[in-house]
């Protein structure tokens, strides 16, 4: 198994910068998911470190070798790709065997391996059908298994579950990572589906228009986003963003409280003074809570029902995007009526004009990086 | 737009029963959404109505005319799949005019021009007309594709999973975005989904499928609040709800609980459920405390008498709760939701 150091990487196709100076490492065991929009680079980032793609600029490097210029087939690298292509008129053992048969693999040794994936992926069964009768679970497993025989340094997979039904999709991704769990191979695993990245990944890559926002744990991701873009782009309902701005026209290192709406509100200690006073206060639906004696009013505009919990919308003050609160849903609420509510100062996140998070201190949690 | 009706709908694929005696109204201007797990016929009763899988029994009635006899193309439904299903050569306007040249219509371009126009401005895609449609993004294809079904305002329009390979951003905004049209246009759609979200926020009514049997049917608060059974109940809530015997909850242990007679089950979800740390033995001890990121799920074992066997309890929990693990508590039900032994639900 091995680790994969991406430096300085970069690609354009004619005008088009599909992936701009990207560095970073997957360790050696590690589940590491490319997440995003369409367009964000991922699959290209994806394709360069298989080798299906050279990059404009940069290095990739695989265990410490510098594989750039390497063909595909050099690298030891397995890819598993979204539409499973398998040969109709072999059976399952035969498809999978199939890389190490045309490696000249002796034949014990093709056997061996090929039982030890059919019992990783628990198909031993399926071995002598045909595959043109199985269900796309299965013939997923089969796809598995023609790049778990090779036993190869690093797994990359391009979303290998968006063919499947969307219930089949969540089944899978508990075996994926139970498989990752049990072979431990370096993996990088492309997805636009926040849900997929969440439950399996160790850890996340938010990517953007080329670049890499974020790189951290999903609960880090999902609590700390280091950008509005990531803020914006995981949870669901996502994060609520406001604008806010700073009294005074700036904040001292140290500072705890902004203005939104007009109405001071405290906020996690600053780490670093800020000059520019337009400011994004953020904070995720399930921390807005309410306070009948809270001076921070806000209007109910709509609510959605979804059993326990609701999702109720609200305006605050002359704010242009809506606040969603996340409460439960024996609180009855009709549009139009007034609410006081209370964001919970540790859970904020404060974003700078450009949109990037500010370092803060002092927060239950302690210190972040930002 | 039109209402549209299932009697004793029977489909068989060779001996396997995909639908069974299938009973199914929906009003004009309905949204009913069809929800259950793969294998439980919901995208078999979509297809009988559309008229791409023929019954082997029973009746398929559109605006009160049996449609069971005929093809697809003469039943005046719209069908939305879950791959957007564009036709790539043609621009944004031309995929959205298509249904509407029809030779059966008749329609002259400048009606077509009109219609095209005002669904755009619905779909908030105007400024797109003139694109091709493969250079979209996913969401706006997709949109494009809901709104070339609804553009012809057909009796029904028959929907897919049509959300489901989209990121879940996209997801949330064209389901708020969907329910708007389909407020403003009055259409009835008939829709498949498995996620629980979708058909709560969605649906005027959630038809819940079971092994190609409706096992109910009800407006989301009724089906939420009110199900019919523990299938039903199982199939709506996160974390799901609690079945308890009532075995596992002797009077010496919960002094406060009353249950009609013949319970056998019962049924409690985090609005049921009360939780007190106690320095005493307790109900139960906390196992484990699960963050989810929006949620956090508390995983309690009850404190069984005798030798029976273990049973978990699940619910939300605040963050701010200061609950560890091991801690004992003691747990108060509020108007639980009881079920017979057949797993029917008894009123209280």
């Amino acid at each position: 198994m091995a680790e994969i150091r991406i430096e300085n990487l970069h690609k354009s196709f004619g005008n088009f910068v599909a992936v701009r100076d990207s560095n970073f490492v997957v360790h050696n065991g590690e589940f590491v998911c490319l997440l995003g929009p369409s367009g964000c680079g991922k699959t290209t980032t994806l394709r360069m470190i298989a080798g299906l793609e050279l990059p404009s600029t940069g290095r990739i490097r695989l265990d410490g070798e510098d594989v750039t210029m390497q063909r595909a087939s050099q690298r030891d690298i397995a890819f598993v790709f979204q539409l499973f292509a398998l040969y109709p008129h072999l059976n399952v053992r035969a498809n999978i065997a199939f890389p190490l048969h045309s490696q000249g693999m002796v034949r014990s040794e093709v056997k061996r391996r090929v039982e030890a994936a059919a019992a990783m992926l628990r198909i031993s069964h399926l071995l002598d059908q045909s595959v043109s009768g199985l269900a796309a679970g299965d013939r997923q497993r089969v796809a598995l298994g023609r790049a778990l025989v090779r036993e190869p340094k690093a797994f990359l997979m391009d979303e290998p579950l968006g063919a499947l039904d969307a219930e089949f999709r969540e089944l899978m991704c508990d075996e994926l990572r139970g498989l990752h769990d049990r072979i431990g191979a370096t993996t990088v695993y492309v997805t636009h589906d926040q849900a997929e990245a969440m439950s399996m990944a160790d850890r996340i890559a938010v990517m953007n228009e080329g670049r890499i926002e974020q790189l951290a744990p999903p609960q880090e991701i999902y609590d700390r986003p280091a950008t509005t873009f990531v803020a914006d782009f995981i949870g669901s309902p996502p994060m609520n963003l406001l604008a806010c701005t700073a009294p005074g026209g700036g904040l001292a290192e140290g500072a705890s409280s902004v203005l939104l709406s007009g109405q001071p509100v405290r906020v996690p200690r600053l780490a670093r003074e800020v000059r520019n006073p337009n400011l994004t206060l953020g904070i995720r639906p399930e921390h807005v809570v309410l306070d009948a004696h809270s001076p921070l009013r806000a209007r109910v505009t709509a609510s959605e029902y979804l059993g326990t919990l609701q999702i109720v919308y609200l305006v605050v003050g002359s704010e242009e995007s809506p606040l969603r609160a996340r409460l439960r849903s024996d609180l009855e609420f009709r549009v139009g009526d007034q609410l006081g509510i209370a964001l919970d100062p540790a859970r904020i996140s404060l974003f700078d004009a450009q949109g990037s998070a500010l370092a803060t201190t002092g927060s239950p949690e302690g210190a972040r990086s930002g | 737009m039109a209402e549209f009706a299932l009697r004793g709908v029977t489909k068989r694929f060779g001996k396997i029963e995909a639908v069974r005696a299938l009973d199914l109204d929906a009003a004009d201007g309905a949204f009913v959404v069809l929800l259950g797990p793969t294998g439980a016929g919901k995208t078999t009763t979509l297809r009988l109505v559309a008229g791409l899988e023929r019954a082997d029994a029973g009746e398929v009635l559109i605006a009160g005319h049996e449609v069971g006899r005929l093809e697809p193309a003469a039943r005046d439904v719209t069908f939305v799949f879950q791959q957007y299903s564009l036709y790539p050569h043609l621009s944004v306007y031309d995929n959205l005019a298509f249904p509407l040249r029809s030779p059966a219509r008749r329609w002259d371009e400048a009606r077509i021009s009109a219609k095209v126009n005002e669904v755009a401005e619905l779909l908030r895609i105007a400024d797109k007309l003139d694109n091709r449609s493969t250079r979209l993004s996913g969401g706006q294809m997709q949109r494009v594709a809901i709104g070339r079904a609804l553009v012809r305002a057909p009796q029904v329009a028959l929907m897919d999973e049509p959300l489901s390979s989209l990121d879940a951003k996209l997801r949330a905004e064209l389901r708020v975005e969907l329910k708007r049209i389909q407020r403003e246009l009055r259409t009835t759609i008939l829709y498949v989904t498995h996620d629980q979200t979708e058909a709560m926020t969605l649906a005027t009514r959630i038809g819940v499928l079971d092994q190609g049997r409706l096992a109910q049917i009800g407006t989301p608060r009724e089906v939420y609040e009110r199900p019919a059974s523990t299938y039903v109940a199982s199939r709506l809530g996160t974390p799901p709800i609690n079945l308890l015997p009532l075995a596992a909850l002797p009077p010496s242990t919960f002094p406060q609980l009353r249950v009609p007679e013949h319970t056998a089950l019962l049924g409690a979800r985090t609005e049921h459920v009360r939780v007190r740390k106690t320095a005493g033995a307790g109900a139960a001890f906390v196992r484990w405390i699960e963050h989810l990121g929006d949620a956090n799920h508390l995983h309690l074992r009850l404190t069984t008498p005798g030798d029976s066997p273990a049973q978990e309890l699940i619910t939300l929990v605040d963050p701010a709760i200061g609950l560890e693990v091991n801690d004992r508590v003691d747990i108060d039900f509020f108007a639980p939701l009881c079920f017979d032994a057949e797993g029917r639900r008894i009123n209280a």
